[in-house]
């Protein structure tokens, strides 16, 4: 008999497809040893940038390199650094949100757990082109193990002397702490990180003035992602003309992506901008789990973003052409969601959670994603009525036209374009008082379909409360008087045969 | 440690060539738990222990056992890499402890890849 062989990882459709610059280190270097990310090429790029290159050099090829934002709104990097070098004042600060509040994304917490070093690196270059001395990683509490991972990176690196007083003897100077966060996903706004950091409650402010002017403590601030200080020491190194041959036009280089859900193979990966979301699901990590199940719809962008469905898997991945959709790229996070999905409960979940989040002190976002809540509990529990869609898109918009910060101004997202891509399934919760998803208890009968039982027990052996009657051979039944509604006969069922 | 200068950085980068390229080394192999939030969570901690039992027990000292952070393919870990020195890096996924004595027996001391937990032979290249 033939003997099994190992396939080889570059075959893989999960590794073939992937380009590791964020990840280069990933599996490759204990996190907690400085040198092995030193024998990676770690640090060269701060010695280039501090011994080699002027403040104008550095942020001339960042721009170049066509690098924007990581964290969702794709600013260009280059142009934040050059406002804030051009920004009066001997004070100035470098900050990192480490905030990552989305659900379902993990890219930063896996950077900063997996090398540390790689976004220091990054801090101490982007210090030096704006001028500043005096620097904040901001994680939130929720990550201990990447703050343990960073703090040990930080007493590394200062022994090093790669922090502190000048710096390989450049006469740089920079000082690096991590802030934790303490819950709060407001705080992953720029200006609200801010006040945190400052010992305030986390609240946005307006804009202008911008934070490259006037940020923390009233100095001029660059706030990065994680993920784009760990592209930083490539680019330097590589130069930006390297990175502007990976991705797309207008958006060069690559993007992290923590893709989660009703796929085979889940976990972190990085891919050239521009790629299709239909190549990242299928041939990436490997399609729809179980074989009776089908792509329903993409999530991506988080609570800000939105659904999109499997007609529009050709969509590049990019920021252009997500925000086309009515998304938006977001953070990373990725949920595939199969057919037994329903898209008013997960645009329920989303506005859950940023009404839970909502910092309270702009009045659109306060009470108007509320009332966006109410709105979707209502339809989801069979008091929809006419007209309540329409409330929904104009309400929405008004929010999203009126919203002082970013939460406000994207939590209607996951609404508008659920509604504009799966129309028919809200029409279905407000007329027909149905949830074709079967996920919303108020709208089931807690029925089993005869006809399409296939007298399996699956249903038997999940449920908790003894309600569903069965043996082998017979069709299941449902005992109304003792179901608690908990779904878990909906989940197990392999035939759609419970109504 | 004493503050470095470039030249510095070239020095460790050399020095250092050995512990991270097992091809580089005196060493038999290189055993590497991937111990990231993912990992732990599915239970990577009681592998590195049944791995360091094994090391110590059989009074191993040409073998290298470190860890790392997430490895990617998150859904399938406790994952480890094996590499021994000539090979190709071999990733194993859903390891547990009785799993990691069998790989540690039979492939990085006895030369067999144990097939049935492998998922793949070779390594990442950055880009």
């Amino acid at each position: 008999m033939p003997e099994k062989t190992v396939p080889k990882l570059k075959e893989l459709g999960f590794f073939r497809h992937q380009t590791l610059v964020a990840l280069r280190n990933r599996g490759v270097i204990n996190p907690d040893y400085i040198d092995e990310y030193i024998g990676r090429d770690g640090y060269l790029a701060t010695a280039k940038a501090l011994l080699e290159l002027t403040s104008e050099e550095i942020i001339g090829e960042i721009e170049k390199s066509g690098l924007r934002g990581r964290g969702g709104a794709g600013f260009s990097t280059g142009m934040k650094w050059k406002f804030c070098a051009g920004a009066q004042g001997d004070v100035k600060y470098i900050l990192c949100n480490g905030d990552e509040g989305d659900p379902g994304a993990f890219m930063d917490r896996s950077v900063l757990e997996a090398d540390p070093h790689t976004v220091l690196e990054g801090m101490i270059i982007a210090a030096k082109a704006i001028g500043a001395h005096t620097g904040y990683i901001y994680v939130r509490a929720e990550y201990p193990l990447a703050i343990k991972r960073l703090t040990k990176a930080i007493v590394d690196a200062k022994n090093y002397g790669l922090l502190g007083e000048n710096i390989l003897d450049s006469g740089f100077d920079l000082d690096l702490e991590i802030y934790q966060g303490a819950g709060a996903f407001v705080c992953g706004e720029e200006t609200a990180l801010m006040r945190s950091i400052e010992g305030q409650r986390g609240m946005p402010r307006p804009r202008p003035p911008f934070p490259a002017y006037k940020g923390l403590f009233d100095k001029p601030s660059v706030l990065n992602n994680v993920e784009t200080f760990a592209n930083v020491p490539r680019i330097i190194l590589k130069g930006a003309d390297w990175y502007n041959s990976l991705g797309s036009e207008k958006s060069r280089g690559t993007k992290v992506f923590a893709v989660s859900g009703c796929v085979k193979n889940i976990g972190l990966i990085e891919v050239p901008m521009g790629m299709t979301l239909g190549t990242v699901v299928n041939d990436i990590c490997g399609g729809i789990k179980g074989r009776k199940r089908k792509l329903k719809a993409v999530q991506i962008g988080g609570p800000s973003g939105g659904c999109l469905p499997e007609k529009l898997m050709n969509t590049p991945v990019d920021y252009e052409s997500i925000t086309k959709t009515g998304a938006i790229m977001g953070s990373g996070g990725m949920v595939v969601m199969d057919n037994k999905s329903c898209m008013v409960d997960v645009a329920k979940f989303f506005l859950g959670f940023t009404t839970e989040e909502s910092c309270g002190k702009c009045t659109p976002c306060r009470e108007g994603n509320l009332r966006l809540l109410e709105k979707l509990t209502d339809i989801c529990e069979g008091r929809g009525k006419e007209g309540d869609l329409e409330y929904l898109e104009r309400l929405g918009k008004y929010i999203i036209n009126t919203s002082l910060c970013g939460l406000g101004q994207t939590a209607p997202n996951p609404i508008l374009t659920t509604i504009r891509y799966f129309r028919d399934e809200y029409e279905a919760h407000i007329r027909d008082k149905k949830c074709p998803g079967k996920k919303c208890p108020a709208l089931l009968d807690f029925t089993v379909n005869e006809e399409k039982c296939t007298k399996c027990g699956r249903c038997f052996k999940a449920c908790p409360a003894e309600a569903v009657i069965w043996q082998k051979k017979q069709v299941a039944r449902i005992d109304k008087s003792k179901c608690t509604q908990c779904m878990s006969c909906f989940s197990a069922c392999n035939d759609d045969a419970i109504d | 440690m004493s503050k470095l200068k470039l030249e510095d950085l070239q020095r460790i980068k050399e020095a250092v060539k050995s512990t991270l390229d097992v091809n580089a080394s005196d060493h038999r192999a290189k055993i590497t738990v991937h111990m990231g939030t993912c990992g732990i969570s599915a239970g990577a901690i009681p592998v590195m222990e049944a791995l360091q039992q094994e090391v110590k027990s059989q009074d191993v000292s040409d073998v290298m056992l470190t860890s790392s952070g997430c490895p990617g393919l998150c859904s399938q870990e406790p994952m480890v890499t094996v590499e021994r020195k000539g090979e190709e890096a071999v990733k194993y996924v859903f390891v547990d402890a009785e799993k990691a004595r069998k790989i540690f027996n039979e492939h990085v001391m006895g030369g067999n890849i144990v097939v049935k937990h492998a998922l793949s032979q070779g390594s990442e290249e950055e880009a």
